[in-house]
């Protein structure tokens, strides 16, 4: 047990150490705010109000402005995320090419709607407002791997991929 | 300079004179596909097979994105689709080609490909974006040093004046007078150029593609544009859903500064001038200047009242020039060739070319690049190759939810800044989605609203809740549970939300409604008197009911 937590916490100094770095490049600039937002996120998956509190600190932003920007931005997760995550394309190719079907699919299967994370913490769905990857529509990228022309059956496979 | 292009020679496989190479593309799209693994497999079996005068490259978008991964082999004109770089037959066919053989297809008399010309994407698919003395040996920078070693600043901008530029973001104001604008606003603490990289039209990808392809040509259009204006500093606010494009930016900075194409005294003169990226986190609004500049400063991207124009108070408060990634990367060629040379290309008040991102029910999806005037019939069934299984088609979308559909009876008008607007769309950044007779126009029109109420951002009324009542509407429409004032109320608000919105977003959401109540009002009529979805998308929930 304490073992684990020693790694832990070591694991976690190291992304700190990562995103003081990213503060001082900027020189601690106010304006780098949604530059250490992303690699806040990218450190630790989603953005936890104590880090928000910190950032803030550290770029003299109040936290009223930081947390107006953490949640004006689409990207910016305030909440744990699935070990997996499914984004489901419904850019405009991809809803003419039936994108919604794989929505459903992915409802029927998990149970989740868009932004939402299955019971077990395994996968996370998100929609795209369009990945740009139009002529491969619909498209679904499952842990940042990028799936083109894909059926309602073919998410179920990419699902059933991401069991333990 | 001139020494460093001659020296260029594309990547070989082995030293020595190339015959021919295959050029692989590794654009977005032909990545996700294993293009990098196609690579590899020609390179090795070239060298299995002992070809020493053939090369194999990476370059950037190839444009028929359907058939990807591609390879194409330019001195012979063909092009390999579905490159399978774990079959050995696959990769051999390329490699008979490269070595003197038959085989792929030939892109010489494809309309897909003979019917488009290209400015802007000329170097697409023959540049490696990662190599800079490749974009050198293509004419890069040859304009930049051009501007800055022999042009004084106005006299670039009167080229870009008179060469009929239009912003190619979607509102096609004349890029010539926008500079001009920034060029005569006096600032004693600097000016600045942005490249608009938030490419957030849902269907769109030509500046994905454009920067992932040909970064270079971005940064040099930038360059000279911040020569013309008086701007010392640039920044490039790209979307962060696209990662490929934002990585081969940071090294097209970094090479540029090396070689003295950016950073202090360019092309050894005493113009300075440095890019900088910054990345979005999601909002379609901050392509809208005003919240793109707050964005950049680090805020929540809501858009302000204009005046003041970004031009006398961008960023900072300091005068700003915001062009979109193909206006900028249009430039170095205009200043190569000239003004009139640019000007004769197109129609007399839409010059040169456009680049579309073409998708949807058609065969040939990809990147296009075509003069403007061209027809739609000619983009949708020549360049495109027609409907997907020869259905019948309905509509085409252009400009996403800022823009409309243009039915079948309107096929044969040029695509130009003017007759879209005629017609009741925008020719937008590029988006052109086409559409057979499974999509419900009611359903489109819903749809864009749906994304529209997503992603306004909260700060005037009638986009916020406009919006969200526009959606309303629609939805009961396709459920089947509306009444004929429905329309009437549809309409109204339609016009008030179009009236009285403070930026872009509000301003053009109702366009998908207007448009489609234009062309295809019979089907809200039948979806509201009927309770009957023509196309058999909409649910129809009460349908059973009445």
């Amino acid at each position: 047990m304490s073992t684990a937590v020693t790694a832990a916490t070591t694991a976690d100094d190291k992304k700190w150490k990562m995103i003081d770095a990213r503060i001082r490049r900027r020189g601690n600039s106010p304006d780098s705010l949604i530059e250490v937002l992303h690699a806040v996120q990218e450190a630790f998956g989603y953005l936890e109000p104590d880090v928000l509190a910190y950032v803030g600190n550290a770029l003299g932003v109040p936290p009223s402005r930081v947390y107006g920007v953490a949640t004006f931005y689409s990207l910016f997760m305030l909440k744990p995320q699935g070990e997996h995550t499914v984004i489901v394309c419904t850019g405009t190719a991809c809803y003419i090419n039936h994108a919604s079907a794989l929505l459903s699919r992915v409802h029927d299967r998990l149970d989740i709607k868009p932004g939402e994370t299955s019971h077990d913490g395994l996968v996370s769905l998100l929609n795209a407002r369009c990945l740009g990857a139009c002529s491969m529509a619909p498209a679904v990228v499952v842990d940042g791997n990028v799936h083109g022309r894909v059926t309602p059956e073919g998410i179920g496979l990419l699902l059933e991929g991401l069991r333990p | 300079m001139t020494d460093l292009a001659e020296a260029e020679e594309p990547l070989n496989v082995q030293s020595g004179p190339i015959r021919a190479c295959a050029n692989v593309c590794e654009a977005a799209g032909c990545m996700s596909l294993d293009a990098e693994k196609v690579l590899d497999a020609l390179r090795e079996r070239a060298t299995e097979r002992g070809l020493t005068d053939v090369a194999v490259k990476r370059v950037g978008c190839l444009r028929l994105c359907a058939a990807g991964p591609l390879v194409e082999i330019p001195e012979q004109e063909r092009l390999f689709e579905a490159v399978d770089p774990t079959s050995p037959a696959s990769v051999d066919r390329v490699i008979d080609a490269l070595a003197g053989g038959e085989g792929g297809r030939s892109t010489a008399d494809d309309p897909f490909f003979a019917r488009q010309v290209r400015i802007v994407l000329a170097n697409s698919g023959l540049v490696d974006p990662e190599d800079f003395d490749d974009y050198l040996a293509h004419e890069g920078y040859a304009a930049l040093t051009q501007a800055v070693t022999t042009m004084r600043p106005y006299e670039v901008l009167e080229e870009i004046v008179h060469s009929g530029l239009r912003g190619r973001g979607g509102a096609g104001y004349p890029t010539g007078l926008k500079w001009r604008t920034v060029a005569k606003a006096s600032s004693t603490e600097g000016k600045y150029v942005i490249c608009n990289a938030d490419e957030g039209d849902p269907g769109a990808f030509m500046d994905r593609s454009v920067l992932e392809s040909v970064p270079q040509q971005v940064l040099e259009g930038m360059a000279i544009a911040g020569y013309a204006v008086g701007a010392n500093h640039g920044y490039i606010y790209v979307r962060a859903e696209y990662p490929l494009a934002v990585k081969r930016l940071r090294l097209a900075i970094r090479q540029a500064e090396r070689a003295g194409m950016l950073g202090a005294s360019i092309a050894e003169t005493a113009f300075a001038f440095d890019v900088d990226i910054r990345i979005g986190a999601g909002a379609f609004v901050c392509g809208e200047e005003t919240a793109l500049i707050a964005s950049v400063e680090g805020r929540r991207g809501t858009p302000r009242p204009r005046p003041p124009f970004p031009a006398q108070s961008g960023l900072w408060g300091r005068p700003t020039l915001i062009n979109n990634v193909e206006t900028l990367a249009s430039v170095p060629a205009i200043l190569r060739n000239g003004a009139t040379w640019y000007r004769d290309i197109g129609t007399p008040k839409s010059a040169g070319t456009k680049v579309f991102a073409l998708a949807g029910r058609v065969v040939n999806t990809g990147l296009i690049e075509v003069p403007m005037g061209v027809t739609l019939r000619d983009i949708v069934f020549d360049i495109g190759g027609g409907i997907i299984g020869g259905a019948k088609f309905k509509a085409v979308q252009t400009g996403g939810p800022s823009g409309g559909c243009i039915p079948a009876e309107d096929l044969d008008m040029s695509v130009d800044y003017e007759s879209l607007a005629q017609a009741g769309s925008i020719m937008g950044s590029g988006g052109m989605i086409v559409m057979d007779e499974t999509s419900c126009m009611v359903d489109v029109a819903k749809y864009f609203m749906d994304f529209c109420r997503d992603e306004s951002c909260g700060k005037c009324i009638p986009c916020r809740v406009g919006t969200v009542q526009l959606y309303n509407l629609l939805d009961r429409i396709t459920r089947g549970e509306a009444e004929s004032k429905d329309l009437v109320t549809l309409e109204h608000l339609a016009d008030m939300v179009k009236s009285t919105s403070l930026c872009g977003l509000g301003q053009s959401a109702p366009n998908p409604i207007f448009s489609t109540l234009r062309y295809f009002r019979d089907e809200y009529v039948s979806h509201i008197e009927d309770r009957i979805c023509p196309a058999g998308v909409c649910p129809m929930t009460s349908a059973v009911t009445s």
